[in-house]
């Protein structure tokens, strides 16, 4: 059993544009209206990066943004997880495109925004940490992997980390084979001792074999949740919302699943 | 950190399969390195590459992750008797006890690329015998990987680009000292393919004769493709004795440019201590430093000075990507197999052509192979987006 804290939320999707604008929505107090995803190009990037920013930079770095705020915490100090079952899912769509007609010309942009690690380069860049930052994939359990990645970071390296989960749609051929329903961030500032900003506490257990895993109540919600990998943290961010003491389950992948108990502040 | 038992390792790559081919070929001084023959890729660059792929797929029952990046995985699996010491460690662990953690940066990309070639002329489909999950998506190393061995455990890909397989080290330290699980399958695998080989020839990066790691005259990188595996356990009386170490894992970020490094080496000196800090040494208890060395210009520039600013000129240094070529998210694990060869052999790989060490080096720099008792090594591993790893691997002080 793994205990921490939580300390800032951040969140960006499909008629979610912020976790403050999304609590009593996942509270189940307000109802959930889907629109497509509000993507900005954060202002922690310098104008250059900026432009250069594809689709999981800019869902990366609002979640960031947002929850490091939320925490007071600065973006310097804290190790980060970034997570997502793709990558810039267009960007890689473009250079297969282009590798399979002549001439093969990959610009320097598109093949350093090809590395699963942008977003965590972006981040570091515009964080200014020089903390340890990994990138990691587990296809739809790729929320679950960080979460478990970031709760051994916490509780053995006693260190504060950034949980920052993100995934967007592929373009045509490749969404016929990946479908992806829309453009979806979430982050969690996670920290080992309870302070006067926690949240929550959160305990987690990785355990062998299949469970019924915890669903949205709102249908929307809950196609939302089973469309994008990423969020399939929408459970426990229902729960963070819900503000009461509760216990959720996580697939993680085919044959094992994350227990997590939530306990508000 | 509490030291961790490497029990097992395998390796494959194009400088032979198993450890035994590969320390052979360090010794004979046979690079792996020939003029770029590769699909239909029309760059003058050399490569590195894994022979025995060519007649090889991957088990009947996995079929659907059939992709020249898994069928790497299995060939790396079924050296040096590693998939039989894990059906041993099962039977002790238990299946669902022993995670899995490994590094790829492009993991079968190289499918979609020649699946992209036959998009149905009718309505741009893939073909019909596309698997995406089970070769182009990342996870697809890690998904083969845990059904060819049969285990249950937490498992997932670490794709930080160059350093992915040096960094998997530390997320499954950190698994077992939190008991997520007991032991871990620690590796990483890449594989040749268009993007990386055209990309890196869009920044310029690729040399077009075999990789020169610190030398003078050094102009680029020579893409290449490995695999590699270790078992990681928690020490006991009974697998300590002689036994090789992970010792200590440091991790940083440059947070400086996306495919350039800090120029003073600020993210790779901060990776070095912090692996020395947690392995509890002092720079002065290593025997010698495997390089990132990729060749470049600014890599090899600003590591220099990173390990001149922590070692200075006391320790036996080389990189050994003239040898392999850069194997990106498998670099980490197999040269952290020929570091561990190194303490096992007492042998100082030297560095294949280089004819002329770069004057502004001040570090201990070796060129030739060499003989050395070699207790405790340490291993560098840079990446694009600023990631940077170094594992400390050796005997117990």
């Amino acid at each position: 059993m793994m205990r921490f804290y939580v300390e800032g939320i951040g969140l960006l999707g499909p008629g979610l544009d912020s976790w403050t604008a999304s609590r009593s929505v996942l509270a189940g107090e307000a109802a959930y209206v889907h629109a497509a995803t509000n993507l900005r190009a954060s202002d922690m990037l310098p104008a250059a990066e900026r432009r250069r920013a594809g689709v999981p930079i800019k869902l990366a770095l609002a979640v960031g943004q947002e929850a490091f705020l939320h925490a007071g915490r600065a973006t310097s100090i804290a190790a980060t997880v970034f997570t997502s079952s793709g990558g810039d899912n267009d960007n890689v769509h473009a250079i297969n495109s282009i590798l399979a007609t002549a001439p093969r010309e990959v610009s320097p942009t598109r093949f350093h925004n090809s590395v699963h690690n942008a977003a965590a380069g972006y981040w570091c860049i515009a964080a200014k940490t020089h903390e340890a930052s990994t990138s990691l994939c587990a296809f739809d359990a790729s929320f679950a992997a960080g979460l478990l990645e970031s709760a051994t970071q916490v509780t053995v390296d006693n260190a504060i980390v950034a949980l920052i989960a993100y995934d967007h749609g592929y373009p045509e051929p490749l969404r016929a084979v990946r479908p992806i329903t829309d453009a979806m961030g979430m982050a969690l500032i996670l920290a080992p001792q309870q302070n006067a900003g926690s949240l929550a506490l959160i305990e987690v257990d990785f355990s062998a074999g299949k469970k019924e895993e915890t669903r949205m109540q709102e249908p929307a919600l809950e196609a939302l949740r089973l469309g994008v990998p990423a969020a399939r943290g929408l459970p426990l961010l229902a729960a963070l919302a819900g503000g009461k003491e509760s216990q959720i389950t996580l697939d993680y992948l085919a044959d094992s699943h994350l227990h997590i108990r939530v306990t508000p502040c | 950190m509490q030291p961790l038992v490497i029990s097992h390792l395998s390796v494959a790559n194009s400088l032979g399969l198993g450890s035994s081919a590969i320390l052979q070929a360090l010794r004979e001084k046979r690079t792996g390195l020939i003029p770029c023959a590769f699909e239909d890729v029309d760059l003058e660059t050399y490569i590195s590459k894994v022979a025995a792929l060519d007649s090889f797929s991957v088990r009947a029952d996995l079929a659907p992750y059939d992709c020249r990046n898994n069928r790497l995985a299995q060939l790396g699996l079924e050296q040096d008797g590693f998939a039989a010491a894990i059906a041993a460690a099962k039977d002790k662990y238990g299946a669902e006890r022993i995670g899995v953690f490994l590094g790829t940066s492009t993991s079968g990309i190289l499918q979609t690329e020649l699946a992209y070639r036959h998009l149905d002329p009718q309505n741009g489909a893939l073909p019909a015998d596309f698997h995406y999950a089970e070769s182009q998506n990342s996870y697809s190393l890690a998904g083969f990987v845990t059904h060819y061995l049969g285990l249950h455990g937490p498992s997932f890909v670490v794709s930080s680009a160059c350093s992915s397989s040096a960094k998997v080290f530390a997320n499954a330290a950190r698994m077992m000292a939190a008991g997520v699980c007991d032991a871990a399958v620690v590796g990483g695998v890449d594989s040749l393919c268009l993007s990386t080989l055209y990309g890196f020839n869009s920044l310029g990066l690729v040399s077009r004769l075999p990789c020169r790691p610190y030398d003078a005259e050094r102009d680029g990188i020579s893409v290449g493709e490995g695999a590699g595996f270790v078992l990681l356990e928690r020490a006991a009386p009974a697998n300590s004795a002689n036994a090789m170490f992970l010792l200590g894992v440091g991790e940083s970020s440059d947070a400086y440019h996306m495919s350039t490094p800090h120029p003073e080496g600020l993210g790779a000196k901060m990776a070095m201590q912090r692996a020395l800090a947690s392995a509890g040494l002092k720079a002065s208890d290593i025997d010698y430093i495997n390089l990132h060395g990729t060749a470049t210009k600014s890599n090899d520039a600003s590591e220099g000075k990173a390990v001149a600013d922590v070692f200075g000129d006391r320790v036996a240094c080389s990189s050994t990507k003239g040898w392999t070529g850069h194997l990106l998210g498998a670099a980490g694990i197999t040269e952290a197999i020929i570091s561990m060869l190194a303490v096992e052999h007492g042998f100082v790989p030297g560095s294949a052509n280089t004819q002329a060490l770069d004057p502004a080096m001040t570090i201990d720099y070796r060129i030739e192979n060499s003989e050395a008792n070699i207790q405790r090594v340490l291993s560098n591993s840079f990446g694009f987006g600023g990631s940077n790893c170094s594992l400390v691997l050796g005997r117990k002080a």
